[in-house]
C-alpha cells in the first residue's frame, strides 16, 4: 500500500533537510604488499587499492541514483602503513603516501585514510619512521589521512608519543603555511582509536578486520533538528525519544545501501557508524540541535548535558536500526564543518574549555580547531594529553585534530575548503605546559582497565 | 525492481497521463498510484515495476528528469526498498 505522506516525508529529509549518507568507505588490508623494496612496495599498494577499488565510485553512483539518496564521500581506508612499510630499506615513508595518493586520483576518491601508527605503549622502527614522514607526507599529497594512536584505556598514555605529536602538528602546520596549516587538518591524534571507522581524517583498516570490507557512515543532524522542533518545550523524555526514532531511520537507510554496496561490490559488509557529522552547510549542523533543545547559543551552559542526551539517543535509536553497528557512533563537534558552531566561537560563547567538556560526552574530541600559529608545540601536546586523558579515563575514543594556522591570531579565520569548511582561531590557555610534556615516559594505565 | 515514482508541481490538466505515457513507452508497469493536491500542488506518488523496462535504471531516471522540466514540475524515481527501510521495521 502507498503511503503518500511517508514517501513525501522521505523525499523532504533528503531535498531539504540534508539527509545523506556521509562516507561509503572500502577498508583495503595492504598487509600482503609488504616487502623490502619501498619503490616495489609503493607499487604494490597502489595497485592493490586501485584494483580492490576501482569500481568504488562508480557503484557508489548507481546506488545514489537508485535510491535517490546522495553518498556524499567515497572513500578507501587502508591498513596502517607504519605495518607494512616496517620491512622497507628506508627512512622516509612519503613514497607510501605518494603511492595512496595516485591510486585516491585514480579511483576517484576524495580522501584515503590509513597514513598511521598506533604507538599507545611504545614506538617500534616503523611507527618512527612513519611519525617522522607524516608532515612531508601530508604537505605533498592531497588525499592521504596520517593518525597516530597515542593512548589506550588498557595500555594508559604514551608521553613520548604525546609530545612528539605536538612537534609533528607544528611542524606540518608550517610545512603548509600558505594554506593555513591544511596538513593538520588531515591529521588525528588519537585515544582509544577504532578500527572500523568510515571517517576522514582517522580512517584506518585495523589488523582485527577482514581483507575488504565496506563500512558506512550516515548523517542526519538537519533530519534531527527538524524533528525536535516538533517537541517544543515537551520534557526531554520526549526529545530523548523524537531522537532514537530518527537516528532508527536513518540508520536503516545506511543499512540498505551498506548491504546493496557490499553485494554489488562483492566485499563483505564490516558496521554502519551511527554518527551525527555536521557539514558547513546551513541546516545541518549539531550545534543547531543543541539549540533547538532550548540554549541560545552552543557554549552556553547545559550544553554537556544536551551533547550527552543526544549522543545517547543517537546509539539507542541506531542500534536497532543495523545488524552491525561500529566506528565512531555518536555525535560530531568539528567546528569548521559546522555553521552553528563557527558562529558560538566568534560570538566568544564556545570556548576551547567548553569544547573539552563536551568530548566526554560525545564520539570525538577537539576536532577541526584553529589555535594560534604561535600556540608552542608543548602546549599542542598538553591539548592532546588532556584529550587522551578523557579518553582513555571514560573507556571512549578522544582525538585532537587541530590546527596551528602559521602567522593567524585569535579572530582571524582560516579558510579550509569544501567540507573541511572555515575555521575562526581560537584563544589556548595563557599558562604553559612545558616542563610538564618535557618529562616523557607514561601515563598508566586506570585501574578499571583490569577488567579480568 | 519495484519503484516509487513521485511527481509534485503545480496542479494543471493531464499530469497522469503524460507521466503515465512516458512510463509505458519505457516498458514501466504501474501497480499503484494515490495522488493528493497540496497548497495548490498536484502531488503523486506511483507504484511501478521496472522489470519489463529495457533501459539501465539511470537512463529511466534521466529521461524522466528531462520531461520532468519541460513539464515544468518535478518528477523522481527512486527503488521501493528506501522506503520500506525508512518506515517499516
Amino acid at each position: 500500500m502507498l503511503n503518500i505522506n511517508e514517501i513525501l516525508e522521505t523525499n523532504e529529509m533528503i531535498n531539504r533537510q540534508h539527509l545523506d549518507i556521509r562516507t561509503v568507505t572500502m577498508g583495503i588490508s595492504l598487509r600482503d604488499c609488504a616487502g623490502e623494496d619501498a619503490v616495489r612496495v609503493a607499487g604494490k599498494i597502489y595497485d592493490k587499492v586501485t584494483k580492490k577499488a576501482e569500481n568504488l565510485v562508480k557503484i557508489g553512483g548507481e546506488i545514489e541514483r537508485e535510491f535517490g539518496i546522495p553518498i556524499v564521500n567515497k572513500r578507501v581506508s587502508v591498513t596502517p602503513i607504519s605495518l607494512v612499510a616496517e620491512s622497507c630499506d628506508t627512512e622516509d615513508y612519503t613514497i607510501f603516501a605518494e603511492a595512496l595518493d595516485r591510486a585516491a586520483h585514480e579511483i576517484g576518491v576524495n580522501f584515503v585514510g590509513g597514513f598511521t601508527a598506533l604507538v599507545h605503549k611504545g614506538f617500534t622502527v616503523g611507527d618512527t619512521r612513519l611519525i617522522r614522514s607524516i608532515p612531508r607526507a601530508l604537505a605533498e599529497t592531497e588525499r592521504v589521512c596520517a593518525s597516530v594512536n597515542v593512548a589506550t584505556t588498557r595500555a594508559g598514555i604514551n608521553m613520548d608519543a604525546v609530545r612528539l605529536m605536538g612537534e609533528i602538528i607544528k611542524e606540518s602546520a608550517e610545512l603548509t603555511a600558505a594554506t593555513g596549516g591544511f596538513a593538520c587538518a588531515k591529521l588525528v591524534v588519537f585515544a582509544n582509536a577504532v578500527e572500523d571507522n568510515p571517517f576522514m581524517a582517522g580512517a584506518f583498516h585495523g589488523v582485527g578486520e577482514p581483507e575488504c570490507v565496506i563500512n558506512v557512515g550516515v548523517s542526519g543532524p538537519g533530519v534531527v533538528k527538524v524533528a525536535l522542533e516538533a517537541a517544543k518545550g515537551q520534557p526531554f523524555d520526549v526529545v530523548a525519544d523524537t531522537i532514537k526514532k530518527t537516528a532508527f531511520r536513518v540508520t536503516r537507510m545506511g543499512q540498505l545501501v551498506a548491504r546493496e554496496a557490499s553485494l554489488r561490490l562483492g566485499v563483505p559488509f564490516g558496521i554502519v557508524d551511527l554518527s551525527l557529522a555536521p557539514t558547513p552547510a546551513a541546516g545541518d549542523s549539531v550545534a543547531d540541535i543543541l539549540e533547538e533543545m532550548g540554549l541560545t547559543s552552543v557554549g552556553a551552559h547545559g550544553t554537556t548535558a544536551a551533547l550527552a542526551l543526544l549522543n545517547d539517543a543517537v546509539k539507542k535509536g541506531g542500534v536497532m536500526a543495523s545488524s552491525h553497528v561500529g566506528g565512531l557512533s555518536g555525535a560530531f563537534i568539528p567546528v569548521s564543518e559546522d555553521a552553528g558552531m563557527i558562529r558560538a566561537v566568534q560570538s566568544g560563547v564556545l570556548t576551547i574549555e567548553k569544547l573539552e567538556a563536551m568530548t566526554c560526552v560525545c564520539s570525538v574530541g577537539l576536532d577541526m580547531i584553529a589555535v594560534p600559529g604561535d600556540t608552542p608545540a608543548s602546549t599542542l601536546s598538553a591539548i592532546i594529553a588532556d584529550e587522551a586523558a578523557i579518553g582513555v579515563v571514560n573507556n571512549k575514543t578522544t582525538a585532537v585534530r587541530v590546527i596551528p594556522a602559521p602567522g593567524r591570531v585569535v579572530g582571524d579565520i582560516v579558510d579550509l575548503g569544501g567540507l573541511l569548511g572555515t575555521a575562526p582561531v581560537m584563544p589556548v590557555s595563557g599558562g604553559g605546559s612545558a616542563d610538564f610534556i618535557a618529562r616523557g615516559g607514561r601515563i598508566p594505565a586506570p585501574l578499571h582497565s583490569l577488567r579480568n | 525492481m519495484r519503484a516509487i515514482v513521485t511527481v509534485v508541481g503545480r496542479d494543471r490538466v493531464g499530469i497522469i497521463a503524460e507521466v503515465s505515457a512516458l512510463l509505458s513507452r519505457s516498458g514501466v508497469n504501474i501497480l499503484d498510484i494515490t495522488q493528493t493536491v497540496l497548497q495548490d500542488y498536484f502531488t503523486m506518488a506511483m507504484l511501478v515495476d521496472t522489470s519489463g523496462c529495457p533501459k539501465p535504471f539511470a537512463e529511466l531516471a534521466d529521461e524522466l528528469d528531462a520531461r520532468a522540466s519541460e513539464m515544468g514540475v518535478s518528477i523522481r524515481i527512486q527503488r521501493e526498498d528506501i522506503f520500506d527501510a525508512m518506515h517499516k521495521i
